[in-house]
């Protein structure tokens, strides 16, 4: 589904991910962990389109396609889907109107007509009741005085409405209590089939305990140091990165 | 990024103007230029009677003392009244007795614009009294309101068929000598539209006209006067666009509204004149005045406009308060494009006891444009617990124009509690970005962001005038997105 080959990227003349290589096959689920600074959030946003970053080396195939050639629109029409780690906020637009502009985008890029009004509440009341999210909160602007919960909930929520093919979730465990963390895992094991696959961009095993990684990599000084199952997780959360980080300075030094 | 996203905005915003075509009807002009001739001329084909030309004359004579103002936020080159053609009308059997007489150059543009009089005529139950020209030449349901005594008519016909309401009315919102503009309009006027709607009368349905600039070189010159007596209700909706030209087009309207004991006016605009090409040249000067009184206690004025067009927007429409307990309430989304220049906001003067105004603004500036919000808050020493609040936001798309805000707050009573919130945002890339990761495209998630933001003041547009502003937006942003 996903094949990264050798994967280079910079902001600004600075050099962030050196040689990133992932094979991400349908129905898996990969986690990137790694200390601050690694290069996480970069590796999510080059994916995604993010202009900030440029390409320097390097590729990307989604869907047999050449990723790096799509504009951001067409890469989430494709079936790439990001969860912001900060999710934006868009004053006077409902997220029910955003996310049928955008439900509506994608079926006329795959030649299907627009959903009519009652398809789509039917449709939304569904996934509503996946991230246990309120009519109320869908209402209201995009995000504008949504609590750290709520905006990460709306991400799963507009996640399962353009059901895509790969979800990448960046940081969405971060600021999230124990709660708002059980719901959210549990939307994304519930949207899990043989199909889709996740890339979740993690910090902390935390969340890893709920949405359980067939794969887990470590990213540390843009490259991937140490790839494994979710046992990795566990000895990093025992030990911390530090370990990795000494093995790996005295590997490369 | 930011060099990008710029140059994504620049091509969003610089689209062309999608309404630009020119009718070929034969005019029936003035001689260039303007002179008592010119007024006694227009005066004459209209077939006045002597006081209606005595109340231009006076206006003429009083404009050649005044000169034009030069206070607003706005540069344009010298107007040259000389040169303009001040009345200008389709050479066409007037007043047809039903839309097949009308000529069908008129109605193909019509068609063009999107607002074919059978169509409105069958769906809408809108009453349209429309203006090409400055001569009405349609007008519909003219029978349907006359049962509950509502008068919708051509300022020409009013001037002939109830003299008396003019003479009285006319003039007494907008003094002829109120500025230089209304001074203008008054001595020169050429048609417009006059609304009365009688005590105890709620209007049966939304009266609209639209107003059409149609031969080179003319300056259209309306007057619209809509009278509403004690507990009386009416929504007017005036729309307008405008073929392409190259020449400036000056245009300098009044309104005037009055608005009795418990009487209340609705007056919406949708101003989509030519706004000028990408590199400013062309475009209409629209300098217009609009004023409204509540004469009397718990009447309310409520002003709400969309001004996407015109390359310079001088305008301010206004409420006095006179009466107790009145409302007077403005809500605008001025759009500025290109080399667009809009210096518009309102008046609210309070002069009765226990009044109340509500101000939203929304400005968009885009390209190389300025937009300003100026506005007066007044609270004479009389008047009593006094409330306005003031809302005015201002977004910008780009780096290359500016926004504007001048709030003039004048109070003389101590009880009065007038509040101003003002705001100044850019549309950020890292919004552009997550719409385009939902697979919106930058030219769509503009067009969300900018409704999202002037939704306030579009929730108050009549059902069928919002959606046609929802895309009026759209279209006055949008482009080719690279």
């Amino acid at each position: 589904m996903l094949k990264i080959n050798n994967l280079q990227a910079s902001i600004e003349e600075k050099e962030i991910l050196k040689g990133i290589n992932l094979d991400i096959k349908p129905g898996e689920i990969h986690a990137i962990m790694g200390p601050n600074g690694s290069g996480k959030s970069t590796l999510a946003s080059v994916l995604a389109g993010r202009a900030d970053y440029e390409v320097t080396e390097g590729t990307v195939e989604f869907m047999g396609k050449d990723l790096l050639e799509l504009s951001p629109e067409d890469r989430a029409k494709e079936g790439l889907f990001l969860a912001f780690q900060y999710p934006v906020e868009i004053p006077g637009v409902s997220t029910t109107n955003f996310i049928k502009s955008a439900v509506n985008e994608k079926r006329k890029y795959l030649g299907l007509e627009p959903l009519d009004a009652a398809q789509f509440l039917r449709n939304m009341k569904e996934k509503m009741k996946l991230v246990e999210i309120d009519q109320s909160l869908l209402s209201r602007s995009l995000n504008e005085g949504f609590s750290g919960g709520e905006k990460k909930r709306n991400e799963i929520f507009q996640m399962a409405m353009l059901d895509p093919k790969l979800a990448i979730l960046d940081e969405t465990d971060s600021g999230l209590d124990i709660d708002a963390l059980r719901i959210v895992a549990n939307g994304v094991n519930q949207l899990r089939t043989k199909d889709n696959a996740f890339l979740v961009v993690t910090h902390y095993q935390r969340l890893l305990d709920y949405i359980v990684p067939d794969f887990v990599h470590v990213l540390y000084k843009g490259r991937i140091v140490r790839s494994g199952t979710k046992e990795l997780a566990k000895e990093l959360e025992v030990k911390g990165y530090d370990f990795i980080k000494a093995e790996v300075d005295q590997e490369m030094a | 990024m930011h060099e990008e996203n710029d140059d994504i905005l620049e091509q969003v915003t610089s689209s062309e103007y999608k309404y630009g075509f020119v009718t070929d009807i034969e005019a029936d002009e003035a001689p260039r230029g303007l002179s008592e001739d010119t007024v006694r001329f227009i005066s004459a084909k209209k077939n006045e009677p002597a006081w209606m030309l005595a109340y231009r004359l006076k206006a003429y004579k009083h404009w050649l003392t005044m000169e034009e103002p030069k206070w607003p936020n706005v540069e344009y080159p010298p107007i040259n009244y000389q040169d303009i053609i001040y009345y200008s009308a389709p050479k066409q059997k007037i007043a047809p007795d039903s839309l097949d007489d009308i000529d069908p150059e008129l109605r193909k543009t019509f068609e063009k614009l999107g607002i074919s009089l059978n169509e409105q005529k069958r769906l809408s139950g809108v009453a349209v009294d429309a203006v090409i020209d400055s001569v009405s030449v349609a007008t519909t349901f003219k029978e349907e309101l006359s049962k509950v005594g509502v008068i919708f008519c051509s300022m020409s016909e009013a001037i002939q068929e109830h003299p008396e309401l003019i003479q009285k009315y006319l003039g007494s919102v907008v003094p002829a000598t109120d500025n230089y503009f209304t001074a203008l309009n008054s001595a020169v006027f050429s048609d417009g539209s006059f609304c009365f709607i009688p005590k105890g009368v709620r209007c049966p349905m939304e009266l609209s006209t639209y107003f059409r600039i149609n031969a080179a070189n003319t300056g259209q010159f309306e007057r619209t006067l809509i009278v509403a007596e004690d507990e009386a209700y009416v929504s007017y909706l005036e729309g307008c666009t405008a073929p392409m030209r190259d020449e400036n087009q000056l245009h300098a309207a009044v309104v005037e509204i009055v608005a009795m004991e418990k009487a209340e006016v609705k007056y919406s605009t949708v101003q989509n004149w030519y706004p000028g090409d990408k590199e400013g040249k062309g475009g209409i000067f629209n300098f217009v005045t609009k004023r409204g009184i509540c004469s009397g206690a718990h009447a309310k004025i409520s002003w709400t406009q969309v001004e996407t067009g015109s390359s310079i927007t001088w305008k301010y429409p206004s409420v006095i308060l006179k009466g107790d307990y009145s409302i007077g309430e403005f809500y605008s989304v001025a759009v500025t494009n290109n080399f667009q220049q809009a210096d518009t906001g309102t008046k609210m003067i309070h002069l009765g006891k226990n009044t109340k105004s509500r101000i939203v603004s929304k400005g968009i500036s885009a390209g190389k444009s300025q937009n300003s919000y100026r506005g007066l808050v007044s609270v004479a020493k009389n008047a009593g617990n006094a409330r306005n609040f003031s809302q005015c936001d201002s977004l910008l798309l780009g780096d290359k124009c500016g926004a504007h805000t001048f709030p003039y707050i004048e109070v003389k009573n101590n009880t009065a509690v007038v509040e101003h919130e003002a705001t100044t945002s850019k549309i950020g890339e890292d919004q552009i970005f997550y719409c385009n990761q939902r697979g919106i495209d930058t030219e769509t998630a503009v067009a969300l962001i900018v409704n999202g933001f002037a939704k306030e003041v579009m929730n108050q547009l009549p059902m069928e005038f919002a959606v046609e502003a929802q895309k009026l937006l759209a279209i006055s942003l949008e482009g080719s997105v690279g």
